[in-house]
């Protein structure tokens, strides 16, 4: 589903700082792979580089055999918009709208509206039971309710890969937990891939994979059970 | 789930947060750019009302007439009709006396219309009223008046009108009414009578001409030509409105420059306002575009946003222009108090083309105004724009120079180049070139400045220092905003003090004598006779009496009529008496008579010191060398100033329209004043007014004409402020994790308003320093080139050095006062909980 070859990334700046370096990485469809690493070792560009949100200086990023050099923004953004999830940190719900209207705004980039839509959302959010807070704003929601409501909107439109950043970062560990699981359980629902990066061991632990990502390059880590 | 609770648009889900803590500054966007849409859209109105009445009315007054021989105000010989008259290819003309007669008791002129009944309904029947009794038509002492007339004298069928012809009373019976179309107010008499009331024996002022079927216009125009004698010419009456219209269009142009500077301001604050407000959802469009919304679906909906205000601004400016014009119409008449179209009562009419172009234009500049923000969303990285902390890239420097550089150096050419079809059109252009290369310049410019100013030793004030010159261009917004209104503010106010204070010593040097007396304050029917004119000598008190002449030719057809002023001069040194800017003194002894004439006259008609001109006195032209150049602020269309007594032995004319009394030391003005009135015969014939007088309404007219440019000098300031808080407060947003942790590590929230204070002192400091520099650069444009390409008048520059340092000193604390009450959520809660965005 997702493969990387020889990816290299350099930020230009007073120092400049190379922080992948030929990097290589394969990941099956329905695949659900965690990367952990230091902080500032690359996590969030690689996964901006698989997003298509930033460009490597070097190698290649081949999303479903689509090789994402050869596209330009617009191509992009129409990957990201039909194919692709995103759950955030810091949430990044629109305040301004209610929790089932940020759902649906996936459904409404790729225009699905009307009853469908509204179907969609109601099935979404009783899904990551957040049925009865559909009409709440976000500043009446908690942080766990919030990233379950990224979660509905990461997933709504079916894309064949979700790709989390630290998305239990501002979570208490109960919260935590139930985030992951849930994450979990839709990705495996709907058979899409997913990519987490996290420092958090136990969030880790929910994926099938996890890779260490250091100076050198991705490494496997050993099973959730061994470690 | 109910498919309405899910609904969301991607439209609104770009634009919703718009108004989030912004509802205030949006209503000030609107209003502003209602208030530029309202100005122009009401001279549109105001204009074209004005010319169209005028139009219709010189139609209706020219009726069926071909052609029309005009000449001097005083008139032409009357021959010249008798000859046109029996021309084979003239079907009809008719013979027409103009006088502006004043009404007694007041400070109005009636337009009277002499004309021959019998020719008169053949060409201008809107010249002739039904009359109840045939023969009043040809009486000496009866007269027709429009239905404007009547209303506004008033008088009814029946009534006397009594006016004033020298110092005379001329007494008329209103016979009947003429039901004209026009709403222009005059009176219709025998062409006979008229000359024998208003002294116009043996002379007409005006000829109107009905070619037979199948006459070429042209080719009789040509063949006529050289039977004319100097100073008449033959013409299309169309041609008239032309003259009449070209005349006020620099005028008409200046106020609608004006509107456009409003306008101008309106978009810059919508663009401070739009940065602000771009800046607080940054993270959200950083948002939308991950999820994959397009680049130019942003781009698109953040100008539908801009667009929105200006539809908004443009929709409450139309309405409130069109009540301004009607107000305005109703208070300064059609040519707002400017005197071209005089006599006309137009009424102001909604134009659908006139709403469509300015509303149109509302929302463009809106549109304007929020791209450089919009594109700037659009173009950003949403990875990085997600990050925490990013917002400050917003405000990157401008890296190249040289495109302000190259506006300026366009803007300083510009201003050299001479007028377009008689507007400054260059000039205007100069000072719009100018004031954007300046603001693209502005980061450079700061840079510049804050490297050379001392650190201050308190941490917050050094803090602010820092701030400022690590990041120069996170001020340009702030910047523009505070430059653009103070320069405009500066050079309007360098500008009109300039032009006030050099009417004001012109108004000191044309006024030496102590008294001044007038044969009528309006109109042109009264004058002084030989026989009043002596009865001014031997006054007691008085040292010296000088006369003066007023008399209007015609020098080019397609000019209006210039003035002529014949005054007694001091023999030894004649142009001591007058203003001079540019003088000939190789004046030799074979050279024709010197006259003085105007700076219009050379713009106009390229009457240089020391050229030999001929101007058409009497039917004659007559020769004259050009002495020097004065002044003139009373006449845009240029006058001619020569010696009486040659020009009386020119003319035969000994009257005169004007006396100045030089009173002995001493003396006092009301009993020289008791004294004349006495000898002058009919109370109320003479009109008296003392230099100090004169030059009070002189100024207070002035200040009248120029409150629209008063109040758009505070609407400037005021709005500047505005944009100011806006741009302030965006940068404050940007930075809020910034105070967040300087309140972690204990500054108080004292120190932070200390900071942040010394930032707003610094930046509104280097904008006032570089729009002052800016608005003092505009100005000379106005003064020197605009004003002069426009009214052809110069003026000296004059600097209001104590309203620009108190209106500096105010703006200063005004704008530190502005950014510490938009900076006051830097001081709050909120921004120590910021941080934590980050852990």
């Amino acid at each position: 589903m997702l493969s990387l070859r020889s990816v290299s990334k350099t930020f230009a700046g007073p120092r400049r700082l190379t922080v992948l370096r030929g990097l290589d990485l394969d990941i099956a469809r329905g695949e659900f792979v965690a990367i952990m690493g230091e902080s500032g070792i690359g996590k969030s560009t690689l996964l901006n580089l698989i997003a298509g949100l930033d460009r490597p200086d070097s190698g290649d990023v081949l999303v479903d055999g689509v090789d994402l050099a050869t596209l330009d923004d617009d191509a992009l953004t129409q990957l990201r918009r039909e194919r692709m999830g995103f759950v955030f940190q810091a949430f990044h719900v629109l305040p301004y709208l209610t929790a089932a209207q940020n759902v649906a705004l996936p459904l409404a980039l790729i225009g699905v509206r009307g009853p469908e839509a509204g179907a969609r959302v109601g099935a979404m959010l009783d899904a990551v039971g957040m049925a009865a807070q559909g009409a709440c704003m976000p500043r009446e929601l908690s942080g766990g309710e919030l990233q379950r409501v990224a979660i509905a909107r990461a997933l709504i439109h079916h894309p064949a890969l979700v790709l989390a950043d630290e998305p239990t970062g501002n979570l208490d560990s109960e919260s935590a937990a139930g985030v992951m699981t849930l994450l979990r359980g839709q990705l495996q629902a709907q058979g899409a891939t997913g990519i987490l990066v996290t420092h958090s061991p136990a969030a880790a632990a929910t994926a099938d994979r996890v890779l260490i990502l250091r100076a050198d390059g991705l490494h496997e880590a050993p099973p959730p059970a061994m470690r | 789930m109910s498919a309405g609770a899910a609904q969301v648009s991607v439209l609104g889900a770009t634009l919703g947060g718009a108004h989030h803590g912004n509802r205030g500054r949006l209503l000030l966007s609107v209003l502003a750019i209602a208030l530029g849409v309202a100005l122009g859209f009401a001279v549109q109105l105001i204009n074209q009302a004005a010319i169209g009445e005028f139009a219709g009315s010189m139609a209706t007054l020219s009726g069926n007439a071909d052609l029309e021989v005009r000449g001097p105000r005083s008139g032409f010989d009357e021959l010249l009709f008798a000859a046109l008259a029996q021309d084979p290819e003239i079907a009809v003309a008719s013979p027409v006396v103009e006088v502006d007669a004043r009404i007694k008791g007041r400070d109005d002129a009636l337009s009277i219309f002499g004309v021959d009944a019998f020719r008169a309904g053949a060409v201008t029947p809107a010249l002739l009223a039904n009359a109840a009794d045939p023969l009043d038509v040809l009486r000496p002492d009866t007269v027709f008046l429009s239905n404007a007339a009547a209303a506004w004298l008033p008088a009814r069928i029946g009534d006397t009108v009594t006016l004033q012809a020298g110092l005379r009373d001329v007494t008329l019976k209103v016979a009947g009414l003429i039901q004209s179309p026009s709403s222009q107010r005059y009176a219709v008499m025998d062409v006979a009578a008229a000359q024998q009331a208003f002294d116009r024996s043996g002379s007409l002022t005006r000829i109107d001409v009905r070619v037979r079927p199948g006459v070429d216009i042209a080719a009789l125009r040509s063949r006529l030509l050289p039977l004319l004698p100097a100073g008449t010419a033959i013409a299309a009456p169309q041609e008239r409105v032309d003259t009449t219209a070209r005349m006020s269009r620099a005028y008409r142009v200046n106020l609608n420059v004006l509107a456009m500077v409003a306008l101008f301001t309106g978009g810059l604050l919508v663009f401070s306002t739009q940065a602000l407000s771009v800046v607080r959802r940054r993270a959200q469009f950083a948002l939308l575009r991950t999820l994959g919304l397009p680049r130019r679906r942003l781009l698109a909906s953040l100008i539908v946003e801009g667009a929105t205000v200006g539809a908004a601004g443009s929709l409450l400016g139309l309405v409130a222009g069109y009540g301004l014009a009607v107000a305005a119409m109703r208070i300064f008449g059609g040519d707002l108090g400017a005197g071209y179209f005089r006599g006309v009562a137009p009424a102001v009419a909604i134009e659908p083309i006139a709403a469509a172009v300015f509303g149109a234009l509302g929302i463009t500049v809106a549109v304007l105004g929020s791209l450089a923000p919009a594109l700037e969303a659009a173009r950003a990285s949403p990875a990085a724009a997600l990050k925490a902390g990013d917002e400050q890239s917003a405000f990157r420097p401008l890296r190249r120079a040289w495109p302000g550089v190259a506006l300026l150096a366009a803007g300083t050419l510009g201003a050299l180049l001479p007028p377009v079809i008689g507007l400054p059109l260059f000039g205007y252009l100069a000072i719009a070139l100018l004031l954007f290369g300046t603001l693209l310049l502005m980061p450079r410019v700061a840079t510049l400045l804050l490297v050379r100013m001392p650190t201050p030793r308190s941490v917050p004030a050094a803090l602010a220092f820092d701030q400022l010159r690590g990041a120069p261009g996170q001020a340009a917004a702030s910047l523009a905003t505070v430059v653009a209104s103070v320069s405009l503010m500066v050079s309007m106010a360098i500008m009109v003090a300039s032009f006030r204070q050099s009417l004001d010593e012109w108004l000191t040097r044309v006024l030496p004598a102590d008294l001044y007396v007038r044969s009528g304050t309006a109109g042109d029917s009264a004058f002084f006779a030989a026989s009043d004119q002596r009865k001014f000598a031997g006054l007691p008190g008085v040292r010296r009496v000088d006369f003066l002449r007023v008399q209007s030719l015609l020098v080019d057809p397609a000019q209006p009529r210039i003035v002529l002023l014949a005054r007694d001069l001091p023999p030894d040194d004649p142009a001591r008496a007058l203003p001079l800017v540019a003088e000939w003194r190789a004046h030799a002894a074979g050279d024709p008579p010197p006259v003085w004439v105007s700076e219009a006259m050379v713009d106009l008609y390229g009457y240089s010191p020391g050229r030999h001109i001929t101007l058409p006195l009497a039917g004659r032209a007559v020769a004259f060398t050009v002495a020097g150049v004065w002044r003139d602020y009373a006449r845009q269309q240029g006058s001619v100033v020569m010696d009486r007594a040659l020009y009386s032995t020119l003319t035969g004319d000994t009257t005169a329209n004007d006396a100045a009394l030089t009173l002995d030391p001493g003396a006092r003005v009301e009993d020289v004043q008791r004294e004349l009135e006495a000898r002058a015969g009919p109370a109320g014939q003479l009109a008296f007014a003392a230099p100090t007088d004169i030059r009070a309404v002189s100024l207070r007219v002035f200040d009248r004409t120029f409150a629209v440019t008063y109040a758009l000098e505070a609407a400037a300031v005021g709005l500047g402020l505005v944009g100011l808080s806006s741009s302030f407060g965006a940068l404050v947003f940007a930075r809020r994790r910034e105070f967040g942790m300087l309140r972690h590590v204990g500054l108080t929230r004292r120190q932070i308003a200390g900071m942040l204070a010394t930032e707003g002192l610094v930046v509104s400091g280097i904008g006032l320093v570089v729009g002052l520099a800016l608005g003092w650069l505009m100005s000379l444009i106005l003064i020197f080139v605009v004003n002069r390409q426009s009214f052809h008048w110069s003026m000296e520059l004059h600097m209001p050095w104590l309203p620009l340092s108190l209106l500096g000193f105010a703006l200063l604390l005004l704008a530190t006062a502005t950014t510490l009450v938009s900076a006051r959520a830097a001081m709050s809660g909120n921004v120590i909980r910021a941080v934590k965005d980050d852990w």
